[in-house]
């Protein structure tokens, strides 16, 4: 996309460019090539000996039942994970923006945990739910009868960090939701109030199919946020345990090539990560470009 | 590009020049990177300054970077750069990685090309054997070692009606029984299950973890943990599971420490270094014993260790080995092992300081503190429980935790979880080896 | 509203005050902890009812962590990626917007891609190249054989060797994090909202593309600048492994790390209350800047997306 109208400088454009292009050939595309070529090779950790084993990484990587069982969890996890928090902030934003009283402090209320990093968080709500020590645990244990394990049962150990992401990212998408629905015009509501729709109704009708850009916009950044960005998360709260229960894709890179020292494997998951990521940015640069309407 | 060369050095940076500006009669910086923390980081602080403050020519810098696995891999990074520290502590399954690693200088060689002349007759070999080179060589400072053994409650005991903790297995079962039936909610559970249920375990019976020697006689190595021994053990835990006699709390020792602490669990096994945590929190009367061995067995063999031990880097000059090897040295002598056992409950790695304690009275006013020292020392090391030399280590640990894991949630039965757990590490094991030729 | 549901305003009062209940739950149990005397807070289940230790735990949390220096590293790494991340994209983005030159499609998706690799996964080689940011081009002068040529023309043995290294350094904390593409993204998203009419106006007027810049564009941004000090100074603030990676000197670390030792290991008291203490200290500043800042913060994105 470009300006209709537009400067035209022989250099100048280049030079605006310079930083940025400087920042991420250094710090991005050459480390990225680095675990390219890495992810051909076979060595030993320090780097002493190294031999080039064409594509036996990725071919090892392949037929390793673990690797498909943890790019199955990536996908629950990301979905549940990102269905839980647009559900919960969705809701929450709708009751936020009914609500005549006590606005800001709700707002202000709402979206504190943005700020809290993963690693924090993280502790927080292991120290929430852990079966020895933690008082939801407890009281979960306590007044249902319920077995909750999550140090050994897998299940409990998804559930468990899908709460904890899904947590985190729940302002996130209020904030989102609430901008939506004070954007949409109260004479239309007014008006199907008029005619007699209940709220429900209403809602259903007016609100969701006009917020529809925002939600599918925060179901793609949502995925993406599941996927990249509760490393912090799985980190503090299960290491990918118990049983590889809470592996996901970019937990297992970091835990093979960091723990295993298997820097070969690592790089290859790096790369096939990679690929995910020009995949998902050409469905987002694709729904982004059409979704947006420019003006002017 | 040996001789006469014409170097360009463009050094840029503000550490470089604040560096310059310093390089005159400051003293040479010895960088230690560690992943102590806590009180353990305090004492071992106070060993640094000590060291510092003994001598003007060197500095030793000390940095914590994090748990045991980041702080390899900061070592890691650094060395792949040219950025290593002198001085790496790494965990004891880092240990066969780091020794094939070729960016070591072992200590042996360390002391010997610094005229250090030291008596490795006069360590305590079990500590000393699990970082030793089948040339029979030191090639790392045991620095934190540990062992795990029993706690008990002893308040549950009285209530069960037991006398004593239980020195075999059967009576364990026993015990845990009696346990149960008296009100407890759980009768025993584990601290790092697989170092002290499968790698001790091993150890303690005499049975190898690995063919060739575990590992000390070569890469081709192969798990032999699907044993009928373990396997037997294994199911026996399981079974105790389903009448609560045994429960499984997590890898480390969190949870299950929790569970000991708040009474809910009568029996504890884990590290010697657990000792201080729960000094500090229980409110019960409680004691330590060594961990149970079969009946079959009559004289069972010394533990294993656990904990970390401290590598010198390649690619210094030379005259910055000689103050590491110094400070090696130090942090040997009698007064540091007295002061770093006193403080964090590790072993001390000389018999001197061991002798010096013992003469001192000082396990007659810490009993507890000696349980796991003669539980090591009981009998000298064999092949089986010298220490375990396995390529990546921490993986396999992973490995048999998850299928143990499989096993407690009953999703696969001990012979399947053991078989699955060697033929998955040995798969990793190949790999290890293919990458280390 | 022009019709009265009382039941419904119960429901959704009811409703918001169970979402609040959950979002702040955690944050009001850290709390609770952080007020706590030790053997309040090792009590299973810990209490519910504030203790009245804040200060004292506070105060330990502080001291013992070394929280002062460590907040201050903090601080300026987070300022210097937000301000970095910010004036570098926008640039980049005014660039790709408003000018016409070859790569520029190009060089707008080569930024895209940078969007979502997160520095866990490639982490190795990136502290690699800050370890020497002249390796790549290192690399490429030996793989060039750059130094047998010189010395087939001067006839020295000649070595080149240039090295900077950003390990320790601010500079190695905050610019390795400035390659993200998000900024630029919304940047690129809001210029192409700005009437066309704007441009012309200027061009008329003989203002020089920079001119336009400061005094047209920069202006207009606010509230996308606004929006985009909150994320990326939330980001930098929460960075973990990165810094502990690259820094080695104590005076170095920053307060996440700090916050992470403060947390009770093997052999200590279970000190949850100072830890906690510790949490509270450390998510302040972040927090501050989101609840100072949400108004534009909202309407930033908003602007951005739409």
């Amino acid at each position: 996309m470009l300006k209709r109208s537009y400067f035209s400088s022989t250099y100048l454009p280049y030079l605006l460019i310079l930083p940025q292009t400087l920042v991420i050939l250094t710090f991005f595309y050459w480390p990225a090539t680095q675990a390219l070529f890495q992810s051909f090779l076979l060595s030993d950790p320090f780097g002493v000996k190294t031999q080039f084993v064409w594509l036996d990484n990725f071919t090892r990587l392949f037929s390793n039942q673990l690797y498909w069982k943890s790019i199955g969890i990536t996908f629950f996890f990301s979905f549940s994970t990102a269905l839980l928090s647009i559900a919960t902030g969705l809701l929450v934003a709708a009751m936020a923006n009914r609500a005549l009283h006590a606005k800001a402090i709700i707002r202000t209320l709402l979206v504190w945990p943005y700020a809290i990093a993963p690693a924090i968080s993280g502790i927080v709500w292991l120290f929430l739910f852990h079966p020895s020590f933690g008082v939801i645990a407890f009281s979960v244990m306590r007044w249902f009868g319920i077995h909750w394990n999550p140090v050994l049962d897998g299940a409990d150990a998804l559930f468990l960090v899908i709460i904890a992401s899904a947590w985190k990212q729940i302002s996130y998408n209020f904030v989102f939701f609430i901008a939506g629905l004070q954007s949409i015009p109260k004479s239309l509501i007014e008006a199907a109030a008029i005619d007699g729709a209940s709220p429900l109704r209403r809602f259903r009708v007016i609100t969701l199919p006009l917020l529809s850009p925002t939600l599918f916009f925060l179901m793609v950044m949502n995925v993406v946020y599941a996927f990249f960005e509760t490393f912090g998360i799985i980190h503090t709260v299960t290491q990918g345990g118990p049983g590889g229960a809470t592996m996901t894709m970019v937990y297992k890179v970091y835990k093979d090539g960091f723990v295993g020292l298997d820097l070969g494997s690592s790089a290859a998951q790096s790369v096939v990560l990679m690929i995910v990521i020009v995949v998902l940015t050409a469905l987002q640069f694709k729904y982004v470009e059409k979704k947006v309407q420019y003006t002017g | 590009m040996k001789h006469r060369q014409l170097t360009f050095v463009l050094t840029m940076g503000i550490l470089a020049i604040f560096l310059a500006s310093n390089a005159l009669a400051a003293p040479i910086d010895i960088q230690f990177w560690h992943a102590q923390r806590g009180p353990r980081a305090d004492t071992l602080n106070k060993m640094v300054d000590a060291f510092n403050k003994s001598q003007t020519q060197y500095l030793v810098v000390a940095s914590e970077k994090g748990s045991y696995d980041e702080t390899m891999n900061a070592g890691i990074a650094a060395f792949r750069s040219n950025k290593q520290p002198h001085i790496l502590q790494v965990y004891e399954v880092g240990t066969q990685t780091m020794m094939l690693s070729k960016a070591i200088y072992p200590v042996y060689d360390l002391m010997k090309d610094t005229g250090h002349k030291v008596d490795w007759k006069s360590y305590l070999q079990p500590v000393l054997s699990y970082y030793v080179a089948s040339n029979g060589e030191l090639q790392s400072l045991p620095f934190n070692s540990s062992t795990p053994i029993m706690f008990y409650n002893k308040d549950l005991f009285k209530k069960a009606g037991l006398t004593g903790p239980p020195r075999t297995w059967d009576e364990m079962g026993e015990a845990t029984a009696k346990l149960v039936a008296s009100g407890a909610e759980y009768g025993m559970t584990v601290a790092w299950q697989t170092w002290v249920m499968i790698e001790n375990y091993s150890a303690i019976h005499n049975l190898p973890l690995s063919t060739k020697a575990n590992g000390f006689d070569g890469l081709d190595t192969e798990l032999t943990i699907n044993n009928p021994m373990v396997v037997k053990h294994m199911e026996r835990l399981k079974t105790w599971m389903n009448d609560k006699r045994f429960t499984y709390e997590e890898r480390e020792y969190k949870g299950p420490e929790a569970a000991f602490i708040s009474g809910k669990c009568a029996i504890l096994m884990d590290s010697i270094s657990a000792i201080g945590a729960l000094k500090k929190n229980i409110k019960f009367d409680w004691g330590a014993a060594p961990l149970p061995v079969e009946a079959s067995m009559k004289d069972p063999q010394n533990s294993i260790i656990g904990g970390a031990s401290l590598w010198v880097l390649k690619g210094h000059p030379k005259n910055e080995y000689q103050g590491v090897a110094d400070f090696l040295a130090f942090l040997a002598n009698e007064e540091m092992q007295i002061l770093w056992h006193k403080e964090t409950g590790y072993f001390p790695i000389t018999l001197q300081a061991y002798n010096k304690l013992k003469a001192d009275g000082y396990y007659n006013q810490e009993p507890l503190q000696e349980v796991g020292i003669l539980q090591m020392t009981r009998r000298d090391p064999t092949v089986n429980s010298r220490g375990i030399r396995l390529g990546s280590f921490p993986q396999i640990r992973d490995v048999m935790n998850e299928e143990l894991e499989m096993l407690w949630q009953g999703k696969k039965s001990a012979k399947q979880a053991l078989d699955e757990a060697v033929s998955r590490s040995n798969e990793i094991l190949r790999q290890f080896e293919k990458r280390s030729q | 509203m022009v019709e009265k549901t009382p039941w419904l305003d119960l429901l959704t009062y009811t409703l918001l005050i169970l979402g609040i209940a959950i979002v702040g739950f955690p944050i009001f149990y850290t709390f609770v902890a952080a007020t706590l005397p030790l053997e309040e807070v090792a009590r299973i289940p810990m209490p519910l009812i504030p203790g009245d230790q804040l200060l004292v735990n506070l105060k330990t949390a502080w001291i013992k962590g070394n929280l002062a220096t460590q907040m201050w590293n903090s601080f300026i790494m987070a300022a210097g990626i937000t301000v970095g991340k910010i004036s570098v994209s926008m640039l980049a983005a005014y660039a790709i917007v408003y000018f016409d030159f070859r790569f520029r499609k190009i060089a707008f998706v080569s930024v895209f891609c940078t969007l979502m690799l997160p520095v866990e996964v490639r982490i190795l080689p990136t502290y690699e190249v800050t370890a020497n940011v002249f390796g790549p081009i290192q690399r490429i002068l030996e793989a060039f054989q750059v130094d047998t040529l010189i010395r087939f023309f001067t006839g020295n043995r000649f070595k080149i060797s240039i090295e900077l290294s950003l390990l320790d350094s601010y500079t190695g904390l905050i610019l390795p994090l400035v390659a993200s593409a998000t900024a630029t993204f919304l940047f690129r998203q809001f210029f192409l909202t700005i009437p066309e009419e704007l441009c012309e106006a200027a061009k008329i007027d003989g203002a020089s593309p920079m001119k336009f810049f400061t005094k047209i564009l920069l202006p207009l941004s606010k509230t996308n600048i606004a929006a985009l000090i909150v994320i990326d100074f939330v980001y930098g603030w929460n960075q973990y492994l990165w810094p502990l990676l690259i820094t080695t000197n104590p005076k170095m670390m920053t307060a996440v790390i700090g916050l992470k030792r403060l947390i009770p290991q093997m052999d200590d008291l279970p000190t949850w209350n100072v830890a906690l203490a510790g949490a509270l200290i450390v998510m302040m500043p972040p927090v501050m800047v989101v609840l100072f800042m949400q108004r534009w913060f909202v309407k930033g994105l908003v602007d951005a997306e739409k």
